[in-house]
């Protein structure tokens, strides 16, 4: 029987996704497991989580929590480094860190044979790391040098110039790698006294996901992070955030960049915090505005225009209210009328360009079924915890999302952009060849252009 | 792990269905076996705009295919490399039909909705790709100057899968149509579904919705090896970009996919720059600390491979530094070959890669686009045992014979230099001349 192609085929019924039931035992250490039995391959995911990361460097040490984080895998104190990733490879683990804003994970994945062992190798990297003084200068001037490189990037300056821009003075305003000249006043003790004051063993959540039941994954937990009562289990509590700039110093900055045959963007302003209430209004308002490839600023600067190979929009959303950003790169001669198209949409999404019945459906749709392939691994459905883990949330959250985005109406979008969508408050970062754009961009409305120094950051 | 079935169409075109209940999605992932060495000099880098154009809608449906999959919660991409293209969903399991109507649909029926409008539309949206992906990022440039130094003009791996923009610029839609009818047909395909579905009922779906495409028209391949060998002499190239340090590009030509030398070339790889246990970073990053980073890789095709390896100088340090550094290491290497803790670590890199990407049903190197890779390149999709059990046999002999091969005679060594950094580059390098 041949396919009706006057027509696409219609979905079946979506099936109902649930997260996978989260195991909370607390072990006699003190530290808590959240743990969440993922049938599939025979691969464990082990995941520490604490809540300090790039906003816990002090004012003056932008980047140290990033190094002494990069400084977990150069050995402990049993182990050199080498040592230590002979072990990791002999066990074929995968050692993973990331340092967020507001939080930093360390993961292990491995074979499922491997469990018990790959987290005894966890507990030894961040109990124990060596911190030694040579390692640490290498590390260190490895920083040093990939900062010098990102100078060359266009995404990585325009960047760094927004987060400074939006955030200065704040502990958001920075770079998770830091400054050249912080990183060269640091020193091995500065590592050992964050180490010690924020990455205890007694301060951090472990989150499991793999093939094991929730008593299973505590059982070996037990066996291996078990033991005397760690009396600052728990704590510290997170620093308190103080209020974002609310007006940015300057709203038009640029980055001459000469000769370049595109202009890389950056252009947003502080929006949300993960636990605001209309979290999932700006999720479908994202998705509208520039968050998918079917969206108003990609279908028009790259489809119908044929400016970019792609923008997006998003939302930061962190503790404290994180940016919204539009980014992306535009040949330079459509630098003007893209940076005025994005201000433009941004503002009429609240006003005269309200979301369409067609684009509410489809941002909808999007989130809601394609819900499901976002915690098909282990990996994922540990990260899925973090989250919870990390922003307080109720341990139904994921299982709210759906029906929450299903309930968003296009009143609802209408009013979260026009409150919630700053175009006039926007800070503009252009990295691009100045003599063709800024007299362009100089009659936007936005104040005159700033000339920032690419190869500068705030010390 | 990896349980499949397969059957052929009347019209060629293969298909592959494996079940995994344990996730309600359902992945499709569709090769052409076309690819930019199927293109001509004058024409490259149509293979890949195609990868756009197929997305700008067919008879059935003239618009976006983005928007109807983004409505069915998909996730969707695509990549062109030099031997083939692949193009994916993972969608909602209930939402299989959907991928298939807008896969079959495309491979049958894109010319006539292929306008004058969208081609000279995506050309613009390729044009920007180049800009963004290689002209303005740093060391952007190194493959289109690696490629054409290791292969001569005519040789199909000469260019890049992006294509040089005064092509682009002067490929016409009839060039584009005619490249569509040759390469695009059911016979040239083979098309994987993996994730919660049963297999009767996918391969019904599959052979409902494509067995009305007719297979293409008979054609002659490019058959068989390179037309040429490897160059012979060492050559030496030198780019000025704007970089903050020095890199340096040693490259060879090297096994082609699946073929003897191929798994130990690729554990050769893991020895030399494979973490933080291996010998270059431990002799360049981390012991006379002359390089922030270093990697080596065996890149397999379908005609031959190429090796390469690659350093960054730390600032005030040039690359003939690095050159002595890593000949020394290759030098040792080729004596004495790799320990047995190195062979050992080396296997379980590759055992622990493979595991970890089969966990996915869809996206890059997933299980569909496993499968259809093993059909495509070694005509079995149940190729995966033979794949590992190559590594195995793969013994430090054979790698220690494979780095002998890396001599600078037949490589090509490219320097990257910051602007009147020419000093940096090796002695001896002309010009790269790319753009």
């Amino acid at each position: 029987m041949a396919v009706d192609r006057t027509r696409l085929p219609a979905p079946g019924p979506a099936p109902a996704v649930r997260f996978p039931a989260v195991a909370r035992h607390r072990l006699t250490s003190g530290v808590v497991l959240r743990a969440a039995r993922h049938p599939g391959p025979p691969v464990v995911h082990w995941l520490l989580s604490w809540r300090a990361g790039t906003a816990s460097d002090p004012a003056d040490r932008p980047g140290l929590a990033a190094l002494t984080a990069d400084l977990f895998d150069e050995g402990t104190e049993r182990r050199s480094g080498l040592e230590l990733h002979d072990a990791l490879d002999r066990l074929g683990a995968r050692l993973g860190v990331r340092v967020g804003a507001d939080a930093t994970l360390v993961s292990l994945t491995t074979l499922e044979r491997h469990a018990a062992a790959g987290l005894a190798l966890l507990r030894e990297i961040v109990t124990q790391p060596r911190f030694a003084a040579d390692d640490f200068e290498r590390v260190r001037d490895l920083r040093r040098s990939r900062v010098r490189q990102m100078r060359s990037v266009p995404a990585a300056v325009a960047e760094r110039v927004c987060l400074e821009t939006l955030y200065r003075g704040h502990p958001y305003g920075h770079l998770g790698i830091g400054t050249d000249a912080a990183l060269s006043r640091m020193t091995v003790d500065d590592v050992r006294r964050f180490h010690r004051e924020r990455y205890r063993l007694g301060a951090a959540t472990l989150i499991a996901a793999g093939p094991f039941s929730g008593d299973a994954f505590a059982d070996v937990a037990e066996r291996v992070l078990g033991g005397r009562p760690d009396p600052e289990a728990g704590g510290p509590e997170p620093d308190a955030l103080p209020a974002a700039p609310a007006t940015p110093s300057a709203r038009l900055l640029i980055v001459d960049r000469p000769g370049a045959v595109q202009s890389a963007l950056r252009i947003g302003h502080v929006a949300a915090a993960r636990r605001t209430p209309g979290y999932h209004a700006l999720q479908v308002l994202n998705m509208v505005l520039g968050g998918q490839f079917v969206s108003r600023l990609n279908q028009s600067l790259r489809e119908e225009k044929g400016y970019t190979y792609g923008v997006r929009t998003a939302f930061h959303f962190r503790r404290a209210p994180g940016p919204f950003v539009m980014q992306g790169s535009v040949q330079a001669d459509a630098t003007v009328e893209s940076v005025r198209e994005v201000l433009d949409e941004m503002r009429a999404l609240g006003a005269e360009r309200p979301v369409t019945p067609p684009e509410l459906d489809l941002a909808r749709s999007a989130l809601t079924r394609g819900f499901a392939r976002g915690f098909e691994t282990a990996g994922q459905v540990a990260r899925g915890v973090a989250e919870l883990v990390q922003y307080d949330l109720p341990d139904d959250e994921h299982d709210r999302f759906v029906p929450a985005v299903a309930a968003v109406d296009a009143p609802t979008v209408t009013a979260a952009a026009a409150r919630r969508l700053r175009a006039d408050r926007a800070v503009v970062v252009v990295v691009g060849p100045a003599d063709r754009i800024e007299a362009g961009l100089g009659a936007l409305s936005l104040g005159d252009p700033q000339r920032v120094d690419g190869r500068a950051s705030a010390p | 792990m990896l349980d499949w079935t397969r059957q052929t169409l009347d019209n060629g075109l293969d298909v592959i269905v494996h079940e995994d209940h344990r996730c309600p999605i359902a992945a499709v992932n569709l090769w052409y076996h076309v690819g930019s060495r199927h293109e001509s000099p004058g024409r490259t880098g149509l293979a890949h705009l195609f990868e756009h154009l197929m997305f700008e809608g067919s008879l059935h449906h003239d618009r976006n295919y983005f928007t109807p999959l983004q409505q069915a919660g998909a996730a969707v991409n695509g990549s062109t490399s030099c031997d083939r293209t692949n193009y994916w969903e993972v969608v909602p399991a209930n939402a299989l039909d959907l991928a298939l109507w807008l896969e079959s649909d495309r491979m049958g029926w894109l010319l006539p909705a292929l306008t004058a409008a969208k081609f000279e539309n995506q050309r613009d949206v390729v044009l920007n790709e180049r800009r963004q992906q290689y002209e303005n990022r740093p060391y952007g440039l190194a493959s289109m100057a690696l490629m054409s130094a290791l292969h001569p003009p005519d040789h199909p791996y000469h260019w890049t899968t992006i294509g040089e923009a005064a092509d682009l610029r002067a490929a016409t839609l009839d060039d584009a149509h005619a490249f569509f009818r040759t390469w695009y047909g059911p016979e040239n395909a083979s098309l994987t579904v993996a994730g919660d579905v049963e297999t009767g009922a996918a391969l019904a779906a599959a052979r409902r919705h494509f067995e009305e495409i007719p297979a293409g028209p008979a054609r002659s391949r490019p058959a068989g090896p390179p037309r040429a060998g490897a160059p012979e002499e060492e050559r030496r190239l030198r780019l000025e970009d704007r970089v903050e340090l020095p890199r340096l590009y040693l490259a060879w030509r090297s096994p082609a996919l699946f073929a003897a030398g191929d798994a130990g070339m690729d554990l050769l790889a893991h020895v030399l720059a494979g973490g933080k246990t291996s010998r270059l970073y431990r002799a360049l990053v981390r012991d006379r600390r002359l390089a922030t980073d270093v990697s080596a890789a065996q890149n397999s095709r379908e005609l031959d491979g190429w090796f390469c390896i690659a350093a960054t100088a730390v600032p005030g340090r040039g690359l003939a530094e690095l050159d002595e550094v890593i000949g020394a290491e290759l030098a040792a290497l080729a004596a004495d070959g790799p320990e047995a803790g190195e062979m050992e670590r080396g296997l379980a890199q590759v055992e622990a890669q493979f595991v970890y990407d089969l966990q996915t049903v869809g996206g890059f190197h997933g299980r569909s686009d496993q499968l259809n890779a093993y059909n495509v390149f070694a005509g079995d999709p149940g190729f995966l045992d033979r794949d590992l059990a190559r590594y195995r046999a793969a013994g430090a002999d054979e790698v220690r014979d494979l780095a002998r091969r890396l001599a600078p005679s037949g490589r090509v060594a490219l320097s990257i230099v910051p602007a009147g950094g020419v000093g940096l580059a090796l002695a001896g390098s002309a010009p790269a001349g790319v753009s």
